[in-house]
């Protein structure tokens, strides 16, 4: 749907390059990086704010690269929001419904249909800086969905909010998603957004986006130790959750907390602990695992252990590779605390 | 608590001067033309008089409108873009501050000449020079003070540039513009020096006062002053309360 041909940009302290990638009807694309990457400078290239020194973007083939920002039907939403401090919830909501000659009656219908969606009917006539900061985050979503949008444009939505609105709008995100049925570009440094809400996700560092795809390969399979290190989290176990269960294939993970669904959860490889036979403990995970790698880091070693199909990684120290007479090929127990999984809402 | 501030109190001391420097010539020339009461009558009456102040009113006023309309646009570019030689502009614009306001009066009589000579364009020419520095520079603020990031949504929500201009950017720099156009209409009514070699007439009441004294006196020049000040400062006062009102 849209098309991000090798954009280039010099402005200010960032330098983007050679920046491609596409976007497919209907995602939630998500854009990964550590602040000062460029990542909003790409948004505001997209939005039709900055126009880009180099490179060509499409929309359905079409080039729209030259298109100022009111003529590309896409939203955007800065990361402090941008509400208009001299409007009501309303007005704001109503702004672009009224530039686009709608009848009153119905600019006010929709205004209040989107304003329920998003549980902000009530404060319709409130002035944006006397709401919380959840609030005009609802505010800004729903002036951004209200004019149906090719494209949702979103830096850092959920970074100004503390962790429980946070994660309760990520809840809702995916409801809104389903009601309305946007396209998303969603730049964050948050692993936790991009696991939660992303379909593929483009990994940004230092202006480039080193790495494109699926949310899960990318996180399981990083292209480059520059993506690697960046990512931190190396395991990450999809599977289907019943309650406190987690299945993935044969295995039974047990969880910190009830989840039901679909869900990922990340597992820190300096979490995993690995026997040579197997314990009963009934507060951990204990899985047999098959040694496919050693990879000598100093003075930790890293295994890449096979559990039934199921990669995982884990650190031990050196001494303990020794000590436990660990070589590749060999059967081990890989075990880890329930409370050491993090699992993505 | 710790000791008393000393240093805070001495800078109050040295500080206040100033105040009471500006307050002592005011208040001294409304009581001492309180207790001549007869002549303020006479004064008021007096038509020359009247027509003077209806004259400085109304070119300043004028001359606050201009400003603005000029300097509203040049504000916004200087605040919104970044163009080779801004500085220099910039500079420009503060240079009316440092030329001597009878210098100001024969460069505009040396280049404007007959156009403006003694007539209310003129005296609006002389205002407009040094009171427009005042408009632009607080419309330059104003604008600044709108997150740029406002324009943007605004204008990916369908607005052109010009919509999102009196949309958005206009009303929320309002306040400053609309400050910045009462300091171009004080400095108007406070400019004599320019006035006095373009347009000595149509007789502004800035002009009145420094004739009266040339030709009767202290005593004659005194009540014009103080009427000047009484309007000039109601209307400075009453506007900034507005203002202030609307910021709220």
């Amino acid at each position: 749907m849209l098309k991000v041909e090798s954009i280039s940009k010099d402005y200010r302290e960032f330098k983007l390059r050679e920046i491609s990638f596409d976007v497919r009807e209907g995602e939630h694309f998500i854009i990964l990086g550590p602040s000062g990457s460029g990542k909003t400078v790409l948004l505001e290239i997209i939005a039709g704010i900055i126009s880009p020194d180099r490179g060509r973007i499409l929309l359905r083939g079409e080039d729209i690269t030259g298109l100022p920002p009111e003529k590309r039907n896409f939203s955007y939403i800065p990361q402090n929001y941008a509400l208009f401090p001299h409007m009501t919830v309303f007005d704001n909501i109503a702004f672009g419904l009224k530039l686009r000659k709608i009848p009153r009656k119905e600019v006010a219908r929709k205004v209040r249909e989107v304003a329920e969606s998003l549980g902000i009917d009530h404060l319709l006539h409130r002035k944006p800086r006397t709401l919380s900061g959840g609030e005009q985050q609802r505010v800004a979503i729903a002036r951004a969905l209200v004019v149906k949008p090719e494209l949702l444009l979103m830096d850092e939505p959920f970074a100004n909010l503390d962790v429980q609105t946070k994660s309760k709008l990520i809840r809702e995100m995916k409801r809104w998603r389903k009601e309305f049925g946007f396209t998303a570009i969603h730049v964050t440094h948050s692993f936790e957004e991009a696991l939660s809400l992303g379909d593929r996700v483009g990994i940004m560092l230092r202006g480039r986006l080193v790495q494109v795809g699926d949310v899960r390969d990318v996180f399981s399979k990083p292209k480059s130790e520059e993506v690697a290190r960046f990512l931190g989290f190396e395991n990450i176990i999809e599977g289907v959750a019943n309650g406190r269960i987690l299945k993935v294939g044969d295995l039974r993970i047990e969880l910190p907390r009830e989840v039901w669904g679909k869900v990922r959860v990340g597992i820190r490889p300096e979490d995993i602990t690995i026997f040579m036979e197997g314990v009963k403990t009934s507060a951990r995970n204990v899985f047999k695992a098959r040694v496919e790698g050693i990879e000598d880091l100093g003075a930790l070693v890293k295994l890449t252990l096979n559990l039934g199909g199921i990669i995982l990684r884990a650190f031990i120290t050196r001494s303990s590779l020794i000590e436990l007479g660990i070589r590749e090929g060999e059967e081990v127990y890989a075990s880890f605390k329930a409370s050491a999984i993090h699992v993505f809402p | 608590m710790m000791g008393r501030d000393y240093a805070l109190y001495f800078f109050a001391a040295l500080g206040s001067f100033l105040v009471v420097y500006i307050v002592l010539p005011i208040v001294t020339i409304f009581a001492k033309q309180a207790l001549d009461f007869e002549m303020l009558v006479k004064t008021v009456h007096d038509p020359l008089v009247l027509e003077a102040l209806r004259n400085s009113l109304l070119t300043a006023t004028a001359t606050a409108l201009i400003s603005l309309f000029f300097g509203v646009p040049l504000g916004y570019i200087l605040a919104r873009k970044d163009f080779r030689g801004k500085n220099f502009v910039q500079a420009i614009i503060d240079v009316p501050v440092v030329i001597p306001h009878s210098v100001v009066g024969i460069m505009l009589l040396v280049t404007f000449s007959n156009a403006i000579l003694d007539s209310y364009k003129g005296i609006i020419a002389a205002m407009l020079f040094v009171s427009a520095p005042f408009a632009i520079n607080s419309a330059r603020d104003g604008f600044l003070a709108v997150d740029e990031k406002l324009e943007h949504v605004a204008r990916t929500l369908g607005a052109s540039r010009i919509r999102t201009f009196f949309s958005i950017s206009l009303p929320m720099a309002l306040p400053s513009i609309a400050s910045g156009g009462i300091m171009a209409w004080a400095r108007s009514m406070s400019e004599v020096g320019a006035i006095l070699i373009v347009a000595y007439y149509p007789k502004t009441a800035q002009i009145l006062v420094m004739e009266y004294f040339n030709n009767y006196g202290l005593r004659a020049s005194r009540p014009i002053s103080v009427m000047l000040m009484l309007i000039s400062l109601s209307i400075f006062v009453f506007l900034r309360w507005l203002i202030g009102r609307v910021r709220e």
